[in-house]
C-alpha cells in the first residue's frame, strides 16, 4: 500500500516498519527535516552522542550484542566524515550497521556547498553498499533495501546520504514487502557433496582442531548451539579468533582458548600441528596465520564461509564451502548423524594427550606482584568477581585487550564487543554505551587503556545523560602499552612518544561528568574497589594503575610460523627479524 | 594436499578448478561483468581495482539494456591463477553486480577493440601509410593534404602492430576504446 508522506517522515516510517527501536545520531543543517519528525513521534528512542565517531561504535555494540542492526543519523559534511571510521570498522568485523546521512539540496552537490561532502565517494570504500537518494519516490525502497544488504550474506554497514531537499519533497511511501531486493541473495545453503566430504574427513582425522570466528556469532545463536553439538560429540579440540570468542562457551571441554599472535601456545601449537583444520566463519587473518608459508603445513584445511572472495584469499584451501555457518553445521551434524557418529577415537585420545602436554607449558603465567596490580591480576579479579553474572565486555584497542581476551572466559556468544579487524582505539567506551542501551539490567565493562579511552571520553556526557551504568575499567600503565611492547622488542628499546604525559586524574573526570570515579593502586585493595564499581548504580571510570611495563606473552613476532611463539620468560631482545619488523 | 582430490578454487563450480592453483605466472584475462547501470557503477568497480592493487588493462562499459539499466563493463586484467580467482571473487560481492564471467577461461571468445591514428606526413612516408592502412584494413576517416585519421578494429595485438607500423611513418595521436568481447558460439 503506499502513502503520500514527506522524505523525512519516509525516514522514520521506514525505520519502524523495520523494527528499529534505537536510533545513535547527531544533529545539524542537512538533517533538520528528520530531527523535526523524530520530535513529533515516541516509538523510536534516540541516543544524543557526543561525536558522530562515539554513535557508529554505538551502533556497533548495539548490534554486536543483539545481532540486530544499528542504526545511525548524521548531518552532511563533518557529520559524514567523523562516522567514517566506524564505517570502516564495521566493514571489517562485518557488523550490520544502516547509517543515514543528511546531504546538502541536490541542486546545491557539486557546487562546494557548506558542509557539502562527496558522503558516497568517501564512503563508497568502507561500506558493503551506499546510495545518494536524488528522488524521494525513490527513497522508501531505498531504506528497505539497505536494511536488506545489511543484514544479509556477509554482514555490513550500509550508508544512504539523502539531500535536504529529498526530505522535505512529498512522494509516495511503501512498505518493506514491496521493496525490490530480488537480485541480492547471497548463497546460504552448502552443497551437499561438500559437506558430505566434511564428515569422511571428520571420520578419519587424527589431530582435529576446529577453527572458529565472528561468523558464528553473526549467523545467529543456532550457529553457536550447532556448533557446541558437533564439537562435544566429536570431542575435538576447539579454538577461535579474537572475534569469535563466546560461541563456544570457555568452561567447554573442547576449549583451547584464543589463538593468533597473542592466542595460547596449546592453540596455536594444535593449529600447527593438525592434520584437519575446519575453518568455520574466520578468513585467515594475518593475525591468525602469521608467516603463510609455514602456516599448519600438514593439514587438510576446510573453510566453511558466506563470502566467496574469503575463500583462498589467503590461504589455499583443499575443501571450500559456501554457506551460512549455522546451516552448514547442521548439514553436517545431520548427515554425520546419519552414518552413525563415527570419529578416529584412538587417535584423539593420543593427539589429546599431546594438547594436555602444550597446557602444562602454562603459557599465561606472569610473575605476580604484590606492590603492584598486575594488568592480568586485575583481569583475573575481575573475571571472578562477575562470574556468573549477564555480564557484556567491550574493549579498547591494546594490550589491555589482548589481555582481556586471554584471561576472561565467555560462556555465550554476542557477550564480547572488539575491535578485531579495524584495532580501532576508541572503540570500546561507546560501544560500552550501545550494549547497554540495548541490555538495560545487564552488566556492562568496557576493558580500556588510558590512552584509548581518551580518544572518545566525551561519550562520558552520553553514558551520564541517557542513565547507561557502564563500567570503564581501565588497565592505566600511564603508556600505549602495545607499542611500547613492540619498540622494546623491534626497536631497540627507543621508546619514542609511546608514553602518555599529563594524564587527566580520572577520578576528578569522573565528577566532572557527573558520575563516580574510583581509583585503585593496590593489589590488596583491588577486590573491595571492584566490588565498589559493580555495585555502584550508574557510570563509573575505574582507573586501575596497574604494571607499567609488563608486556603480553605468548606473542607470535610478526614474521614468524605459530611454533616460534614467544613466551613471557623467554628473552625477547633481538626476538624479531629484520624482516619481520616491516610488517605489522 | 587433500588425499581425497578435492576441487580446488574460489567455488566448486570455478574455472580454476582445472589450473594450478599455486602457479605464479601471470596470465592475462577479459571478464565481462554485468552491472546495474546505478550511480557509481563504475567507481565502485574501478576503486576495487585500485584499492585492492590489481591492474587494469583495458576497460570499457556502456547501457547494454536501456529498459533494464543494465551495463556491461568488459575488463582486461593481469594477475595469477589466483589473483584472478580473487578479483572474480571479490566483483562478485559488489551489490550492484549480477554476473561476472572470464571469458579467457569459459571457452572461446571473439575479442574486439576500436582505434583512431592520427598520421601526419608528406610524400613517400605519407603513401607508405596509406598502404599498410590498407594492409590491417584501416578506414580513411578523415584526411587532410598533411594527415590522414585511421580507423581500425581488432585484436589488441593487431591495434598494437598497427600503432607501431604508424610510429615512424608520423603518429601523433591515439584514441583507443578498450575490449568488447562477447563468447563466441551459444
Ligand atoms: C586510532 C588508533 N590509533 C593508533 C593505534 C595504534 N595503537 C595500537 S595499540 C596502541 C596503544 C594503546 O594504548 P592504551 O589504550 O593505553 O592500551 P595499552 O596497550 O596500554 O593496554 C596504539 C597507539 C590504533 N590501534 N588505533
Ligand atoms: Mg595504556
Amino acid at each position: 500500500m503506499q502513502r503520500q508522506m514527506t522524505g523525512a517522515r519516509m525516514v522514520v516510517q521506514a525505520l519502524k516498519d523495520q523494527g528499529v527501536e534505537v536510533v545513535f545520531g547527531y544533529p545539524g543543517g542537512a538533517v533538520l527535516p528528520i530531527y523535526d519528525e523524530i520530535f513529533q513521534q515516541n516509538d523510536i528512542r534516540h541516543i544524543l552522542v557526543r561525536h558522530e565517531q562515539g554513535a557508529v561504535h554505538m551502533a556497533e555494540g548495539y548490534a554486536r550484542s543483539t545481532g540486530k542492526p544499528g542504526v545511525v543519523l548524521v548531518t552532511s559534511g563533518p557529520g559524514a566524515t567523523n562516522a567514517v571510521t566506524g564505517l570502516t570498522d564495521a566493514l571489517m568485523d562485518s557488523i550490520p550497521l544502516v547509517v543515514l546521512s543528511g546531504q546538502v539540496p541536490t541542486f546545491m552537490i557539486g557546487t562546494d556547498g557548506f558542509q557539502e561532502a562527496d558522503t558516497v565517494g568517501i564512503t563508497r570504500p568502507c561500506t558493503k553498499h551506499n546510495w545518494l537518494v536524488k528522488d524521494t519516490d525513490r527513497l522508501a525502497e531505498t531504506l528497505h533495501q539497505a536494511f536488506h544488504i545489511a543484514t544479509s550474506g556477509r554482514p555490513g554497514p550500509v550508508l544512504i546520504d539523502i539531500p535536504k531537499d529529498v526530505q522535505f519533497a512529498t512522494g509516495s511511501y511503501s512498505g518493506p514487502a514491496e521493496a525490490r531486493v530480488s537480485h541480492y541473495r547471497p548463497r546460504t545453503e552448502p552443497e551437499a557433496e561438500a559437506v558430505a566430504r566434511l564428515v569422511e574427513l571428520i571420520e578419519t582425522a587424527e589431530r582435529p582442531v576446529f577453527y572458529t570466528g565472528g561468523g558464528v556469532i553473526n549467523s545467529g545463536p543456532a550457529a553457536s548451539r550447532a556448533l557446541r553439538e558437533l564439537v562435544d560429540a566429536t570431542g575435538f579440540p576447539i579454538t577461535s579468533t579474537l572475534m569469535g570468542l563466546g560461541a563456544y562457551p570457555a568452561s567447554g571441554k573442547g576449549w583451547l582458548g584464543m589463538l593468533g599472535m597473542h592466542g595460547l601456545y596449546e592453540a596455536n601449537l594444535a593449529m600447527h600441528g593438525c592434520d584437519l583444520m575446519i575453518n568455520l566463519g574466520a578468513r585467515f587473518d594475518d593475525r591468525i596465520t602469521g608467516r603463510i608459508a609455514d602456516f599448519s603445513p600438514r593439514s587438510t584445511k576446510v573453510h566453511v564461509d558466506i563470502d566467496p572472495s574469503s575463500i583462498n584469499k589467503v590461504i589455499h584451501v583443499d575443501l571450500p564451502i559456501i554457506g551460512d555457518v549455522g546451516t552448514v553445521l547442521a548439514a553436517a551434524l545431520e548427515a554425520w548423524t546419519a552414518r552413525g557418529r563415527r570419529v578416529n577415537g584412538a587417535a584423539l585420545q593420543k593427539w589429546w594427550g599431546q594438547i594436555e602436554q602444550w597446557k602444562l607449558k602454562n603459557c599465561l603465567a606472569y610473575a605476580p606482584s604484590k606492590a603492584t596490580i598486575k594488568p592480568q591480576y586485575a583481569l583475573q579479579r575481575l573475571e571472578a568477581l562477575t562470574k556468573g553474572r549477564d555480564r557484556y565486555i567491550t574493549t579498547e584497542v591494546g594490550q589491555h585487550q589482548m589481555w582481556a581476551a586471554q584471561f576472561l572466559g565467555f560462556e555465550a556468544p554476542n557477550r564480547w564487543m572488539t575491535s578485531g579487524g579495524l584495532g580501532t582505539m576508541g572503540y570500546g567506551l561507546p560501544a560500552s554505551i550501545g550494549v547497554q542501551i540495548a541490555h538495560p539490567e545487564a552488566l556492562v565493562i568496557n576493558v580500556a587503556g588510558e590512552a584509548s579511552w581518551l580518544m572518545n571520553m566525551q561519550e562520558m556526557g552520553t553514558a551520564v545523560q541517557f542513565r547507561t551504568p557502564v563500567k570503564q575499567f581501565i588497565l592505566n600503565n600511564e603508556r600505549l602499552g602495545m607499542v611500547r611492547q613492540w619498540q622494546q622488542l623491534l626497536h631497540g628499546e627507543r621508546y619514542s612518544h609511546s608514553w602518555s604525559e599529563s594524564l587527566p586524574d580520572f577520578v576528578k573526570l569522573a565528577e566532572a561528568f557527573g558520575c563516580k570515579g574510583i581509583r585503585c593502586d593496590n593489589p590488596a585493595d583491588l577486590d573491595e574497589a571492584i566490588l565498589a564499581m559493580l555495585d555502584h548504580d550508574g557510570p563509573v571510570i575505574f582507573d586501575c594503575l596497574v604494571e607499567k611495563h609488563e608486556n603480553c606473552f605468548p606473542m607470535i613476532p610478526s614474521g614468524k610460523p605459530h611454533n616460534e611463539m614467544l613466551l613471557g620468560d623467554a628473552a625477547v631482545a633481538g626476538a624479531i627479524e629484520a624482516g619481520g619488523a616491516v610488517l605489522v | 594436499m587433500s588425499a581425497l582430490n578435492i576441487k580446488k578454487g574460489s567455488t566448486s563450480h570455478s574455472a580454476y578448478d582445472l589450473r594450478d592453483p599455486h602457479a605464479e605466472v601471470v596470465e592475462s584475462h577479459t571478464l565481462a561483468v554485468l552491472v546495474d547501470n546505478e550511480a557509481g557503477v563504475l567507481a565502485r568497480v574501478i576503486g576495487l581495482f585500485s584499492g585492492r592493487g590489481y591492474n587494469i588493462d583495458s576497460l570499457t562499459v556502456a547501457e547494454i539494456d536501456h529498459k533494464g539499466h543494465r551495463s556491461r563493463i568488459t575488463v582486461v586484467t593481469r594477475g595469477t591463477p589466483a589473483v584472478i580467482e580473487q578479483i572474480k571473487a571479490q566483483l562478485g560481492r559488489l551489490v550492484p553486480v549480477h554476473e561476472v564471467h572470464d571469458l579467457t577461461v569459459e571457452g572461446a571468445a571473439v575479442e574486439r577493440e576500436l582505434a583512431l591514428f592520427k598520421v601526419r606526413g608528406t610524400g613517400d612516408k605519407r603513401i607508405e601509410a596509406l598502404r599498410l592502412a590498407e594492409i590491417f584494413r584501416a578506414n580513411v576517416v578523415d584526411s587532410t593534404l598533411e594527415s590522414f585519421v585511421f580507423e581500425i578494429t581488432g585484436t589488441i595485438e593487431k591495434i598494437d602492430a598497427f600503432a607501431e607500423l604508424m610510429r615512424p611513418l608520423g603518429l601523433v595521436d591515439v584514441a583507443r576504446t578498450g575490449v568488447a568481447a562477447l563468447p563466441r558460439g551459444f
